[in-house]
């Protein structure tokens, strides 16, 4: 008797047996940004599945518009592991058969080849570090215990608007006298979203070489500057036998609070709002949503702002889990961006400043601000590039 | 053996195909260097009225036969070489191109001749003559001797413009009989397929936009459309965007699709590599948009800009329109 | 139809490119070498025709250095049976290439060799030309479709301007692949690795390798245009603007 595809699907998704506990709520499905245009949303998904009706499922290429965002996970009353696990795992019989769209495909085969999706030479990953007044030491070359191995990452490495990001992160660092140290072309895709998209066998592959390359080292702690660093070194490394104690820089400095208050000399008088990344906070309750408010809160000057969806509620930007990269295929479909439904809601809150703390919220989010025409009316900061506008002239 | 130069014509359905004239310019370049002939090798049926525009010849060799009448690799190789072998020149040229490119090798095979290819411009040294070729996505320029005493040289459009191979003047023709070994040819022409006739005719277009891989994602198709129409023009595309399928291929430029000579060409993350520059060459005026500062594109182009083509689009689009009174 | 595709191993533009000290040829300290783009082409197109049609894929390559992965990757996509050819292999021209695949292709019985019509750093022809030049078989390239048919195939060769030749050709033949019916397709990397643990490298050790027939090189070097595009400075507003004057000014805006 031949094992039914629910059944495989049981069997090797991680704590997949938590799937059979699914009371077709639609709590899932209603909840998902894409839920409307999705021709399978997750409760669907499980329906097929439990009908032995899953061809359909492969053949729509609906599940290619879950940008692995966490709202369904985090609703889901009897708390499967949806988009790690079941969301991931059907990603993965996509790619088995071939049909993945091909900037999605690229991105896989640029992070085989080159370390990163974004198909740049490994070698210029630290280039953004050269010739800064605030040296960034590379640990090949510094052979010496650090306090903090900073994990840079892909978007931060090679993105022109994000690698400001990573030259305020090292001011600050610098600021505070913290001795840190980053992998530069040892550094390899943390494997996040090509996890999350389906390819374990891929992550796998990089979280061997980043683990085991950062047990060449010595340093206390892990600190990132990216989310999806955070999520997968925390929830999904330790499986392939790498644990190491990691924190978003977020957390780092908020930590350091009253060490940093005080180079917070100059007013920043703006209204500023706070976007709450997924794989920050929701997504495998990682929880982290105060640390990021206690930092804009303690810059002088601001007047901080809610907006209506925030901390476990917040809009996803779009860009997890291979959504980076299927920018095409999902306005071919939903005519819609979930990164301009987030500006249009900061505008709302009344926000002159939209704060950010991902390298993927950067670029989508300035993005949106354009394809909205409000460039007058909202600028894109990540909360690293509004510590060192306080601390610095 | 002899200092001449030959060079083989290429024709389609009836007609030079403008490599040809380039090739011309550039053995014409050969010829009076090494103070020789320059002569057209020209392959037909019932087509020796061609010869008559091949005036930057000394003189033409034509040879007539109903298996020459279209391009095939075996029938056409084994012509060449049956025709050269005798006189023996410094240098045949044939085009990079599609049909140049499947017989070449096996002339220079036959003849025992050292083969050169993606050649785009010569030059005579010590009375020698010089490839000077181009490789590495035009990145690399490789140049040295022509070994002899007959090399077979391949080459790419641009080193020359077609106007430096057209002279005026019917030049003098001789009638050469094929090869007897024309028989039992391994590769026969079923037939012609049509282009699909496609939305758009590329060339009659004054002004291009055309999208090469630093696009990055489908994604940004549509504001390059919406800029295309804006500005009255039409989007291209290079060799990448058509093999993805995201545009058709009657919106290829370059080496296996369209060459343009519109007024405007504003091209947008192309690199520039060789394939798609032939195709563009001759616009009125380039203008590269790669944040790549080394792009070949940019050897070619008139103005550039290392900004990111998706930041640039909106607000050139938003411009454009307001300039336009829209 | 048994099909053979021989991978020729390219520098990777991604990279810089250097020139070495001897100023003719390209300093392969840092070079990356990746499988030729047009070769990924051919093998996609190999295994397409043996979904439709049955029979075999055998890949080929020299052992320049990191081939394994690719060859793996291959079996993961459906061939059949990978080699590599060893020995010491730095820098050789396409007629030396040529010359080592030469014994090799001989033992083997194929319909077809399909190989990528063309590759960045041809200097000295294509490796398909010099292959079916060297084994004497008929040669078409830039193929954009293959079609078995009556103990023959059938062509699509592409002319400028999107025009096609449908061509007949006897077997065995060599086909210079442009474009694959199909975009080469997606492997998933736990099948790449499975292939590493259950397929087989066979390894041939090379003959001597014959460069002759392809020019020397005297000099090899970066091009400083004669001219370069006059660069607009500033962010995307600023060369929006720019731009506009540009165009304005040359009547483009009318």
């Amino acid at each position: 008797m031949s094992t039914s595809m629910y059944d495989t699907i049981l069997e090797t998704t991680p704590r997949g047996e938590r799937i059979k506990l699914c009371i077709q709520c639609g709590m899932c499905s209603g909840i998902c940004p894409h839920g409307f245009v999705m021709e399978y949303p997750p409760r669907l998904l499980i329906a097929a599945l439990r009908a032995d009706d899953v061809a359909p499922v492969f053949e729509s290429e609906t599940l290619w518009l879950c940008m692995s965002c966490f709202a369904c996970s985090q609703v889901c009353p009897a708390q499967i592991p949806l988009t790690s696990g079941l969301l991931a795992r059907l990603k993965a019989e996509m790619l088995l058969r071939g049909k993945v769209p091909a900037e999605l495909q690229s991105a896989l085969e640029n992070t085989r080849r080159y370390g990163n999706p974004l198909g740049e030479s490994p070698r210029k990953r630290a280039a953004w570090a050269m010739g800064l007044t605030t040296p960034v030491p590379i640990m090949a070359q510094l052979k010496e215990t650090v306090d903090v191995l900073w994990f840079v990452g892909d978007y931060a490495s090679y993105h022109p608007r994000v690698q400001s990001v990573s030259k305020a992160m090292a001011r600050i660092f610098q600021a505070l006298g913290v001795r840190f140290g980053i992998l530069g072309p040892e550094e390899n895709s943390d494997g996040d979203v090509q996890c999350l998209a389906g390819e374990r066998g891929l992550f796998e592959l990089l979280a061997q070489k980043n683990g085991r390359t950062l047990s060449k080292y010595r340093f206390k702690e892990i600190v990132t500057t990216d989310p999806h660093t955070y999520n997968v070194f925390k929830n999904e490394y330790p499986t392939v036998g790498f644990s190491f104690p990691v924190k978003h820089y977020t957390q780092f400095l908020a930590e350091r609070l009253t060490q940093l208050k005080p180079l917070l000399r100059h007013e920043q008088k703006y209204r500023v709002t706070y976007h709450d990344p997924c794989t920050l906070g929701r997504a495998n309750h990682n929880d982290v949503y105060e640390e990021p408010r206690q930092l804009l809160q303690a810059i002088p000057g601001l007047e901080f702002v809610e907006m209506p969806h925030n901390r476990a509620n917040t809009i996803c930007c779009g860009g997890g889990g291979g959504g980076n990269w299927l920018d095409g295929f999902t306005w071919e479909r939903a005519h819609t961006r979930t990164s301009e439904w987030r500006v249009k809601e900061a505008l709302g809150s009344g926000a002159q400043i939209l704060a950010v703390a991902c390298p993927y919220d950067m670029p989508r989010f300035e993005d949106a601000v354009k394809s909205t025409g409000q460039e007058k009316e909202l600028i894109v900061k990540d909360i690293a590039e509004l510590l060192t506008d306080a601390i610095f002239d | 053996m002899s200092q001449d130069v030959w060079v083989t014509v290429e024709t389609l359905r009836g007609e030079v195909l403008e490599i040809s004239d380039t090739l011309l310019a550039a053995g014409r370049v050969l010829a009076d260097g090494l103070g020789s002939k320059l002569i057209a090798l020209l392959l037909g049926h019932n087509a020796e009225g061609l010869a008559r525009t091949l005036g930057a010849a000394d003189r033409v060799v034509y040879v007539d036969h109903a298996v020459l009448a279209d391009f095939t690799p075996d029938a056409y190789r084994r012509t060449i070489a049956g025709v050269v072998e005798g006189p023996a020149p410094r240098v045949v040229l044939f085009g990079h191109t599609s049909m140049g490119m499947d017989v070449a090798c096996g002339v220079s095979h036959d003849l025992g001749a050292p083969l050169v290819t993606s050649c785009q411009t010569v030059k005579v040294k010590d009375s020698q003559p010089w490839y000077v070729s181009l490789t590495c996505g035009g990145k690399i320029v490789a140049e040295g001797e022509m070994p002899g005493p007959t090399c077979i040289v391949t080459m790419i459009p641009g080193g020359y413009k077609p106007e430096a191979g057209r002279r005026e003047g019917a030049p003098e023709v001789s009638r050469v009989a094929p090869p007897t070994t024309l028989g039992d040819l391994r590769v026969s022409l079923k037939g012609y397929v049509e282009p699909p006739a496609g939305d758009v005719d590329l060339t009659k277009e004054s002004i291009l936009v055309g999208v090469g891989r630093g696009i990055q994602q489908r994604d940004n198709l549509k504001p390059a459309e919406e800029l295309a129409a804006v500005l009255g023009g039409v989007v291209a595309a290079t060799r990448p965007i058509v093999d993805q399928g995201w545009l058709p291929t009657s919106r290829l430029v370059g080496k296996s699709g369209k060459t343009v000579k519109p007024r405007l060409y504003l091209a947008l993350g192309i690199s520039g590599a060789p394939e798609h520059v032939e195709g563009i060459r001759d616009a009125a005026l380039i203008v590269a948009i790669n944040t790549d500062e080394k792009a070949p594109i940019y050897d070619l182009a008139h103005f550039g800009a290392a900004v990111d083509v998706s930041k640039l689009l909106p607000i050139l689009t938003e411009k454009i329109k307001a300039a336009k009174g829209g | 139809m048994d099909i053979v595709v021989p991978i020729k191993f390219v520098p990777d533009l991604v990279e810089e490119l250097e020139i070495d000290a001897s100023g003719a040829a390209l300093d392969r300290t840092f070079l990356r070498l990746i499988p030729n783009e047009q070769d990924d082409h051919a093998l996609e197109q190999a295994l397409l025709l043996k979904e439709r049609h049955g029979g075999t894929v055998t890949v080929l390559t020299l052992d320049t250095g990191d081939v394994d992965e690719t060859l793996f990757t291959a079996v993961a996509k459906g061939a059949d049976r990978v080699i590599k050819i060893t020995g010491d292999f730095a820098g050789l021209n396409n007629h030396a290439i040529a010359s080592l695949l030469h014994p090799v292709l001989q033992n083997l019985s194929f319909d077809l060799i399909l190989t990528g019509t063309q590759a960045v750093d041809d200097l000295d022809g294509s490796l398909g030309t010099l292959l079916a030049a060297r084994l004497d078989l008929p040669y078409v390239g830039y193929i954009t479709g293959v079609m078995p048919a009556d103990g023959n195939v059938v062509v699509r060769k592409e002319y400028p301007g999107g025009l096609i030749a449908e061509m007949a050709i006897r077997l065995p033949a060599v086909l210079g692949i442009q474009a694959a019916e199909k975009p080469p397709r997606y492997v998933v990397t736990s099948l790449v690795m499975q292939a590493m643990k259950t397929a087989r490298i066979e390894e041939i050790e090379a003959g001597q390798a014959d460069s002759r027939g392809a020019a020397g090189v005297a000099r090899m070097f970066r091009p400083e245009a004669a001219a370069h595009a006059e660069m607009i400075e500033g962010h995307p507003d600023q060369v929006a603007d720019a731009l506009v004057a540009l165009l304005k000014e040359r009547g483009l805006l009318s």
